[in-house]
């Protein structure tokens, strides 16, 4: 009797969120998807009937490129952006409590200004005649020539600016629960800092650095605006494409096919953390059912 | 002192942090091999001590010197010094036998080597059934010896605890202090223990440094630390006392008389040759005290403390009971051994009339006194503030 009441209970608990989910998340994707099915029309629509065209067309266009592209400046992204934290995280969570809250609010304060305003700064600063390129001449690190904006370093170096929190926050959330005396207790055995920071601190808070993985990969692999203001011709990312697809060509069933695969390019790093989780959990779940097993078995013998 | 030849010296150490002085100017020795604690009050810099000589804080002046080499600036990897924190500090993501092979891996020793060594001690402990488990999945005192195995394995030159059993319940606190006692034994490595309880540091230990406000007030072996504290501070810190506070009005070979305002005269044996008209503070501990209903028997030759006094408090403990009695204006705490079968026997109850005494040879008069320390003194219950809880 009470598990079924509990199991009711629990469904009232859960189902807001999953008709939330279902209906804002799954419906509109699922439609997304349906739409790559369909022949475009002519008025940027598309029209009814089941067509295999618009998949045809999407193999047959060379996006070898631009999804290679897209993946690895994403991956950049995300890698630079925990190396980034890490010290970052880990130096936050050492300050005093007063200090760890003010900088952690500064770390927060761009967001305050619009997204869009921010990469335009960045694109005025990458300009030829610009602060950085002046400075980077008179240093002797570059030639007047050299173009900082306009390409694919210059994505990633505003990606990396722009997720930065993204990846900060968790890391900072994990470490503030990190035990900062293993730190003392692996020197103390005789492990040189850097060690003790790789082998303790980093698997101590290697779920925030999923988290943050996740929260700088997403977002990251589907920019649109980034490339689209500091990047150039010849360094689309599949976000731009989408774009072009669905309002300049007006082709909206192969802008949807565009977004199914990369939604599909987030969705499986995804499952595989998901994966890892679970079978971390499993794994823990076995140890406390062997422990408990030998335990009785101990006390049987 | 002769550094070099010395196993562990603190020589001249002090530790500031801002304005305040933690540990301040303290000097003393340690011998191989034996089991030292630093005893003292919460801030009295006994953890800061046991950090600089872990290398975790850098002392603002003096050195530190370990056989025959001053270690002072060493970072903690290189020392071969190992601490036991007080939280255990396992390394959670890390099996038993590989927190405890931690230090060997590090120094890169040979498997069938760390294999046979981290066995060794998951035997000394007693938990080799629970080498694959999980710091989390432990008990308080077994994530305590996991601690003590991995920080002795590789043999360290001293071994640091600080406060180890704070965590642990009364029971396994005492199981754990023969246990340190046997490890002691068993490796006869140098052990400096940092503690604020005193049965802890009087049971287990060698000698014990008392430490009060950054400084050494006393280092002495236990006994010695008991029965002649030097300070007022140690006296109430370590066991509980009656302090006495007179002048000298006449002596008499090894002996003089104190007499006490409010109280009375007291016979007192005075090991420190002082004059008539010098002011003393002597320490009588409760034990000492007797409590009787009639007066002792006269001994001869004998000049026994006697007063008379009235029983204000009765605190029956199992094994004794303690009485605080009002003699003059004084309140005198005294504690009654109960060797023979107590039922059987005539008690002393509240409000009864009883002697109070004790021989002139079981007063000490210590040499520094503070008034502050008086409130270490436990006060009887019924002068105890209202609403304290005793």
């Amino acid at each position: 009797m009470s598990s079924f009441r509990e199991k009711w209970a629990e469904w009232g608990v859960t189902l807001p969120s999953l008709a939330w989910l279902a209906l804002f998340f799954v419906v509109p994707t699922v439609i997304v998807f349906g739409i790559a099915f369909h022949a475009p029309s002519a008025d940027g629509g598309y029209s009814s009937g089941f067509t295999m065209e618009t998949w045809h067309a999407v193999v047959r266009t060379p996006y070898k490129e631009i999804v290679w592209r897209t993946i690895w400046i994403s991956a950049a992204t995300t890698f630079l952006c925990i190396v980034l934290s890490l010290p970052c995280a880990y130096a936050i969570a050492r300050m005093k409590a007063k200090w760890r809250a003010i900088v952690a609010g500064l770390i927060m304060l761009p967001f305050w200004t619009s997204f869009i305003v921010r990469v335009f700064a960045w694109r005025t600063l990458l300009n030829p005649d610009g602060f950085l390129q002046h400075l980077l001449v008179s240093l002797g690190l570059c030639t007047p020539e050299t173009m900082l904006n306009y390409n694919s370093g210059a994505i990633l170096v505003v990606s990396v600016y722009s997720f930065l929190p993204f990846a900060i926050m968790p890391i900072y959330t994990a470490a503030e629960k990190f035990d900062f005396s293993l730190l003392e207790a692996a020197r103390d055995l005789g492990a040189r800092s850097f060690f003790a920071f790789r082998k303790i601190f980093l698997p101590g808070v290697r779920r925030g650095v999923v988290s943050a993985a996740l929260m700088v990969f997403i977002p990251a692999i589907g920019s649109y605006v980034i490339p689209d203001l500091v990047g150039g011709r010849d360094s689309e990312l599949i976000g731009n494409k989408i774009y072009q697809r669905t309002f300049p060509d007006r082709n909206l069933p192969h802008a949807s096919a565009l977004a199914a695969v990369m939604g599909f390019s987030v969705l499986v790093p995804l499952a595989c953390v998901a994966w890892w989780f679970k079978r971390q959990d499993a794994r823990e779940a076995k140890r406390l059912a062997e422990a408990t097993a030998r335990k009785l078995s101990g006390g049987a013998a | 002192m002769d550094l070099a030849s010395e196993f562990l010296v603190f020589d001249h150490v002090t530790k500031r942090f801002g304005a305040l002085t933690a540990v301040d100017d303290v000097s003393f020795s340690i011998k191989k091999g034996e089991f030292f604690s630093l005893l003292g009050p919460s801030g009295c810099g006994k953890t800061t001590l046991l950090r600089m000589l872990g290398g975790f804080e850098r002392p603002d002046s003096g050195r530190i010197w370990l056989d025959g080499k001053d270690i002072t600036d060493a970072p903690p990897n290189i020392r071969r010094v190992h601490t036991v924190f007080q939280n255990y500090a396992l390394f959670p993501t890390m099996t038993i036998w590989d927190n405890i092979a931690f230090s060997l891996r590090l120094a890169k020793k040979p498997k069938a080597e760390i294999e046979e060594s981290v066995d060794a001690m998951l035997e000394m402990i007693r938990m080799g059934d629970h080498a694959w488990k999980y710091p989390s999945q432990l008990s308080g005192g077994q994530k305590q010896r996991v601690a003590i195995a991995r920080a002795l394995v590789d043999r360290p030159q001293v071994l640091l605890l600080d406060e180890p059993l704070a965590a642990l319940d009364l029971k396994l606190r005492q199981h754990m202090l023969l246990e340190l006692d046997t490890i002691h034994d068993q490796v006869g490595i140098t052990f400096m223990y940092v503690t604020h309880d005193q049965g802890e540091a009087m049971s287990l230990s060698d000698r014990i440094a008392v430490m009060n406000s950054g400084r050494v007030e006393q280092l002495d072996t236990p006994a010695k630390i008991y029965e002649a504290p030097v300070s007022s501070f140690v006296a109430a810190f370590i066991g509980d006392t009656n302090f006495f506070e007179g002048t000298i009005v006449a002596t008499d070979g090894d002996y003089c008389t104190i007499q006490v305002p409010g109280f009375a005269a007291i016979c007192a044996y005075n090991d420190k040759k002082l004059d008539v008209g010098q002011k003393v503070h002597l320490s009588v501990r409760p034990e000492k005290i007797r409590v009787t209903l009639t007066p002792p028997p006269p001994e001869k030759g004998a000049r026994i403390n006697v007063f008379q006094s009235q029983v204000t408090d009765v605190i029956y403990q199992g094994v004794y009971t303690k009485y605080w009695l009002k003699s003059g204006d004084r309140s005198v705490s005294a504690l009654k051994p109960h060797s023979r079968f107590l039922l059987d026997q005539e008690t002393i109850t509240w409000n009864d009339n009883a002697y109070c005494w004790w021989h002139p040879d079981d007063g000490y008069m210590v040499e520094n006194f503070s008034a502050l320390d008086e409130s270490l003194v436990q006060t009887t219950p019924s002068a105890a503030p209202k609403g304290a809880v005793s």
